[in-house]
């Protein structure tokens, strides 16, 4: 690293890396130099003015958002010149611009209207009439108000660059600049509204809180969002137990200022009048409502009459995806231990288990990926998944990680998916193709005929560019499952550097309902049930028995069902009869269909029971996003009538007859970092809001069916249940684009 | 459906620049020059021609005045009203041409053949009040002048025109 750079500024002396800018030389001595269109992380722009200066020796004024400081540098900012720059300037940007901050959105956290309380300027020598122009609809989610536009460019840069979607453009010139959309009158985009997270005045609001309320009257509170596996922090805004916007207001969090349209839009089904506030019970063959102690009474008799006529394995659950991992850990042990089974499963959306496995085998588990090992990767190596629409973030961070820092990456993938455009070398396949390559490329077995677009050709020049590849990051997705991850990781730790591996599953917690075992062959933290001492453990501390075989994965709970065997099912957020194709006349061959949901589902309509779950704004505890990285929820509302998982397993034990002494999340929390093997996280790291890592450890049974692995391929707006029920994912018209659709 | 030879003309036009983005503002020109206005087709080849995206093309066009991205005049009558021209009657002349022709600034009669708009210097201080139709001029204007031209426009037949 070169030397250190040594400067004044304001007669304060300060040293920084060479290549700094000045305005942020100036942040490191508590100088505050106010800008509009300098935003770290995107190109300089130098339009707003705002940044200048005096550097002694340099005749005029200079904007210190684009210079770079030399040795010997003398800066002032305060000086009487550059007082009447700024407020120049602001009289400028004032010229159209409409005071209306008393109905403005932006009005109480507007960087226009903090510069010019700070700086004044609220006399004006412009006596001529403003240039109005009405507000315009981009979209239903992105509104625009051009008079009060300052034109930073920061709208037309994030999506550019951060964004790679380019919807944005100047139009006109002059005083009748303004910013226009791509599609002639509206926008054609993937609606993450970055725009109007990034805008500092009023000009882009958002379409769900617009004229709401007022930013002061709002609550905040950090959590995580419940869509995709990506595990991004947003900050709810709440005001009378209702959740009015979502945003990532201080920039903390493995994704910085970054939330898609799911993160920032997508939370409304909370609000939701579908959502479910009463129990429902079948009576006569119609659904009724009922309190909370008749349905879960009923469930607890007929189970216990289950349990006594067929035996523990006559009963089933399925869990869920986006439910927290001490809900899951719960359920586990509500399975294995209150009911005597391990037919437990939920829908399995990458191959967690066998990666886990692999390392372990490999004595690697230093080398799980996290979100951060991407933005710093010089080499991303990414096998079968669309990030742009399943894992929007990682594919925030692989752009910057392209953009920032030159990475290179390698994709392989059967559709021609947007990030080829970032993309080094790029191998398409036939369906299903990816795992034969990966194999060929180990050398495990020879290319298949006909399998990528190019041939033996493509595939040698492929090959031999990754062979220069170091610290490999290889993330890949449903396509690699079974012993394919076992010959992946084989062939990856062979590479030079430390490759890291991440699989990419769908949803808010697929990695930790694998991890804390809601899978019919495995412990919570990977050990096989039918590992004596790892069940020994579990059995100690929870003072029961825990089933000594594997139970039935989800397909063969299907046909037990159907042939008569499995008499009852309990779904926990889920919902098989959709993604697992369970139809009405199976279901209905049920004694006890369970289901507890936030809206009433495919599976929930043939429930005998179903009661209303609370949603993730309603609850605490932790999710693990799909690089094991755990981070915690924080309890932002209430919502009358419903119940969370856990207080509905604790319920139903306490009426089958089994004492938990659990008081709440907290104490779930404290067993699982005690017992599951890679969960002995710093509770403190947890607390102040880091993403805490995970490494866990085990040997756990072979997958058994290939097929049991399958992603849903949702779009960019979609995530099953949650998104089915969001009036703003589905408001927008690239909803209905195909999962795949470029941007 | 843009022209063959408008299309060979881009490839040459294309090949002239060391930057391929160069040649965005003279390829809209010709592309407006054969159909009236530059068409969404347009927009789209151009964009793709030069690497860019179509957004950025759109920029150029909102930022040039003599670009139009929606029909316009057979004629367009581009009427100097600059300082040269100002002192010269150039007023006078904008306000005969509109009465003339029942239409105002950027606003084209209902049948398309002409439009009026309202500029800055042509660069024809020397023969001011000065006009331009299309891309020719005309000079040392009077309400005569300017009553024989439109009327001789308007008599031209337009299917004879190339």
């Amino acid at each position: 690293m070169a030397d250190p750079i040594t400067l004044t500024i304001d007669g304060k002396p300060v040293s920084v890396a060479a290549g700094t800018l000045l305005i942020d030389a100036a942040k490191q001595v508590s100088v505050e130099v106010p800008s509009f269109c300098y935003y770290p992380g995107l190109s300089l722009q130098g339009a707003c003015r705002m940044c200048l200066v005096s550097i002694e020796k340099m005749p005029k004024l200079q904007t210190a958002c684009t210079t770079v400081v030399t040795n010997g540098m003398v800066v002032h900012t305060e000086t009487p010149e550059v007082k009447n720059a700024r407020k120049s300037m602001l009289e400028m940007l004032l010229t159209n611009h409409p005071l209306d901050c008393p109905v403005c959105d932006k009005g109480g956290e507007c960087e226009l209207q903090d510069a010019v309380f700070r700086y004044g300027a609220a006399e004006t020598r412009f006596l001529e009439t403003k240039i109005h122009e009405d507000e315009k609809k981009f979209s239903n989610l992105v509104y625009y108000d051009r008079p009060r536009c300052i034109l930073c460019y920061r709208c037309i840069r994030v999506c550019d660059e951060g964004m790679d979607v380019n919807a944005y453009g100047i139009g006109f010139r002059a005083a009748h600049s303004e910013i226009i959309p791509n599609r002639g009158e509206h926008l054609e985009c993937e609606e993450c509204g970055m725009c109007i997270d990034i805008c500092p005045v009023g000009a882009l609001t958002s379409g769900t809180y617009r004229y709401k309320t007022r930013p002061w009257e709002l609550t905040y509170t950090g959590t995580i969002c419940n869509h995709c596996g990506d595990g991004c922090k947003t900050t709810l805004s709440v005001r009378n137990h209702e959740v009015i916007r979502a945003n990532n207001r201080d920039h903390s969090g493995i994704n910085g200022e970054f939330l898609c349209v799911k993160g920032r839009f997508g939370w409304d089904f909370v609000n939701n009048p579908q959502r479910l506030t009463l129990p429902r019970i079948r009576r006569n063959g119609k659904q009724e409502e009922s309190s909370w102690e008749e349905a879960l009474s009923l469930t607890a008799d007929k189970l216990k009459s289950i349990l006594a006529a067929h035996g523990p394995d006559s009963v089933a659950v399925v869990g869920s995806n986006r439910t927290t991992n001490e809900e899951n850990y719960l359920l586990q042990r509500f399975s294995r231990t209150v009911l005597g089974t391990n037919n437990i499963d939920h829908h399995r959306t990458a191959d967690f288990s066998s990666l886990v496995g692999a390392l372990t085998a490999a004595k690697a588990t230093d080398r799980y990926a996290t979100m951060e090992n991407i933005v710093g990767a010089k080499h991303i190596f990414l096998i079968g998944n669309d990030p742009t629409h399943q894992h929007p973030l990682v594919a925030y961070q692989i752009r910057q990680a392209v953009r920032q820092h030159g990475a290179q990456l390698y994709v392989i993938s059967q559709g021609d998916i947007k990030l080829r455009r970032q993309a080094a070398r790029y191998l398409q396949v036939q369906l299903g193709g990816e795992a034969a390559v990966v194999s060929a490329l180990v050398g495990a077995s020879a290319l298949p005929n006909n399998l990528i677009a190019g041939g033996s050709e493509a595939f040698g020049a492929f090959a031999e560019s990754l062979k220069s590849a170091v610290d490999l990051v290889i993330l890949f997705g449903d396509a690699i499952r079974g012993d394919e991850v076992r010959t992946m990781v084989r062939w990856g730790l062979s590479m030079p550097g430390e490759t890291r591996f991440a699989p990419l599953g769908d949803y808010a917690n697929s990695r930790g309902a694998a991890d804390m075992g809601m899978l019919p062959g495995n412990l919570p933290g990977y050990a096989p049930v039918t590992d004596e001492s790892a069940r020994r453990k579990f059995e100690s501390a929870w003072g029961q028995a825990t089933p000594i075989s594997s139970g039935l994965h989800i397909k063969a709970v299907a046909e037990g069902i159907e042939a008569g065997r499995i008499k009852a099912l309990l779904v926990f957020g889920s919902n098989p009869a959709r993604t697992f194709g369970l139809s009405k006349s199976t279901l209905a061959k049920l004694e006890l269909l369970f289901v507890a949901e936030l809206f009433s589902t495919e599976t929930a309509e043939c429930a005998d029971v179903v009661v209303p779950a609370t949603s993730f704004a309603e609850k605490s505890g932790t999710f693990t996003n799909t690089f094991g990285q755990v981070q915690a929820l924080k309890k932002t509302m209430r919502k009358a009538g419903t119940k969370s998982d856990l207080e509905i397993l604790l319920a139903l034990a306490r009426l089958l007859g089994h004492k938990w002494s659990y008081q709440s999340a907290d104490d779930v929390l404290r067993e699982i970092i005690a017992l599951v093997p890679g969960y002995a996280i710093a509770l403190p790291n947890l607390l102040i809001g880091r993403a805490v890592a995970t490494r866990p450890e085990g040997t756990p049974p072979p997958l058994e069916k290939p097929d049991l692995i399958f992603s849903s391929r949702d779009n960019l707006f979609g995530s099953g249940t949650l998104s089915r029920y969001s009036w703003a994912l589905n408001s927008v018209d690239e909803a209905r684009k195909p999962y795949g659709h470029e941007f | 459906m843009l022209s063959d030879a408008l299309k060979q003309k881009f490839d040459a036009v294309i090949a002239r620049y060391p930057v391929k983005r160069s040649a965005i503002v003279p390829l809209l020109m010709f592309a407006q020059d054969e159909a009236g206005h530059v068409t969404e087709e347009a927009i789209q080849e151009i964009a793709q021609r030069v690497g860019v995206r179509p957004i950025e093309v759109i920029e150029d066009i909102g930022y040039y005045s003599m670009l139009h991205r929606r029909p316009i005049g057979r004629y367009n009558l581009q009427v100097c009203t600059n300082i040269s021209c100002m002192l010269r009657g150039g007023g006078a002349i904008f306000e005969h041409c509109s009465k003339k022709l029942g239409i105002g600034h950027k606003q084209t009669t209902p049948d398309g053949t002409f439009s009026l708009e309202e500029v800055e210097c042509l660069g024809a201080c020397c023969g001011a009040p000065a006009m331009q139709v299309n891309y020719d001029y005309y000079e040392n204007l009077t309400p005569e002048t300017i009553d024989a031209l439109i009327d001789g426009l308007r008599k031209k037949n337009p299917a004879s025109e190339t």
